[in-house]
């Protein structure tokens, strides 16, 4: 599973791994929508912290869609917001 | 649905859309190698700008360690020559010159901080135009309508992935340059106003602390040259004053 930071580039997660990162990912989406920024904060730092143990850096050259994406660790709920709400996504 | 999979949605949502208004997806992998390009140029072209923004912070921190410095030795005059009123405005003044400093010293953390990212990212990108060219030529050349929509579609969503995550981080930097600059600006003005010395003065235009110190002491000197002189009149001018009492004791004896 590829994984872009935002900011960073993409590391490549084994797939095995998904369920866990997604516990993680939900905290994240659930600080953003209660518009929590604190939790914002620590929850997408563990999400990433993670991510960062788990993956293998893709090489420079590769050019590969990701299956997620993730904000830079210091965005802040605003931003993220923002992004979210560029292409009039309906949130869910 | 994970936050992080509604952000690569987007990201997805937009290289569709492009890959939709084409009649011929190959001409898409030509518009979007130019936009690349583009893209690239505008990165070093903002690594540059957050460079030339931190050169000049960090000559304005110079300026005012020297700033802080000066005033601190000025404080240290003024209390050995008894003036406490005049120390105390040094050091005020030097409290606020090292305020200025902390602050640009988070600002300078700041921007060097987006400058690595960005030169990082400018890396990464550079690495990614080539090889999106190399398999651009490729698609080209074994065009068969069916599979290339695939691969197109990959190389499409792949590369603008990467271009909007660079559009963003140029964003970012723009704006903490911007920030900056505006930071820059109100310490240059306050040097300018006098309110914050400005220790590169050239020499012949001093503070109005320096200014009472220097007279201080040529008044002490004025002082000194006055007794030294009054100290070498003639004996028997009979003009002596009283303060000169070895003068006197000299009249008393002749």
């Amino acid at each position: 599973m590829i994984v872009r930071i935002l900011g960073e580039g993409q590391v490549d997660v084994p797939d095995s791994e998904l369920d866990s990162l997604n516990a993680l990912d939900d905290a994240v989406q659930q600080a953003v929508d209660g518009g929590d920024g604190e939790a914002f904060t620590q929850s997408l730092a563990a999400l990433l912290n993670r991510v960062r143990q788990l993956g293998r850096p893709l090489p420079d050259e590769e050019i590969v869609p990701s299956d997620l994406v993730l904000p830079s660790a210091d965005a802040s709920l605003a931003e993220v917001r923002e992004l979210l709400g560029d292409e009039g996504l309906i949130p869910g | 649905m994970g936050m992080g999979r509604r952000l690569a949605l987007i990201f997805k949502a937009k290289a569709n859309k492009a890959l939709d208004k084409a009649e011929d997806p190959r001409e898409t992998l030509d518009y979007s190698y130019e936009k690349q390009l583009e893209l690239l140029t505008k990165v070093r072209r903002g690594v540059a700008d957050v460079a030339t923004s931190r050169k000049r912070l960090e000559i304005q921190m110079q300026q005012l360690q020297a700033s802080s410095d000066k005033l601190q030795g000025q404080a240290q005059q003024a209390v050995s020559a008894g003036r406490d009123d005049l120390a105390r405005e040094a050091l005020s003044r030097r409290a606020a010159a090292n305020q200025q400093l902390a602050d640009l010293q988070t600002q300078h953390a700041q921007l060097q901080g987006e400058e690595e990212k960005l030169t990082l990212a400018s890396q990464r990108l550079q690495a990614k135009v080539d090889a999106f060219r190399t398999r651009k030529e490729t698609i080209k050349a074994t065009y068969t309508a069916a599979e290339a929509q695939t691969k197109i579609g990959e190389a499409m969503s792949g590369i603008s992935e990467e271009m909007g995550d660079v559009g963003m981080a140029m964003q970012r930097a723009e704006d903490k340059t911007q920030q900056m600059q505006a930071r820059a600006g109100a310490v240059d003005e306050l040097i300018a106003s006098g309110a914050l010395d400005d220790a590169s003065t050239p020499l012949g235009k001093q503070d109005d602390i320096q200014r009472e110190l220097d007279s201080m002491s040529a008044g002490s000197n004025v002082e000194l040259e006055l007794a030294k002189l009054k100290g070498e009149l003639p004996a028997g001018s009979g003009s002596a004053p009283q303060a000169l009492p070895e003068a006197a004791a000299n009249e008393e004896k002749q």
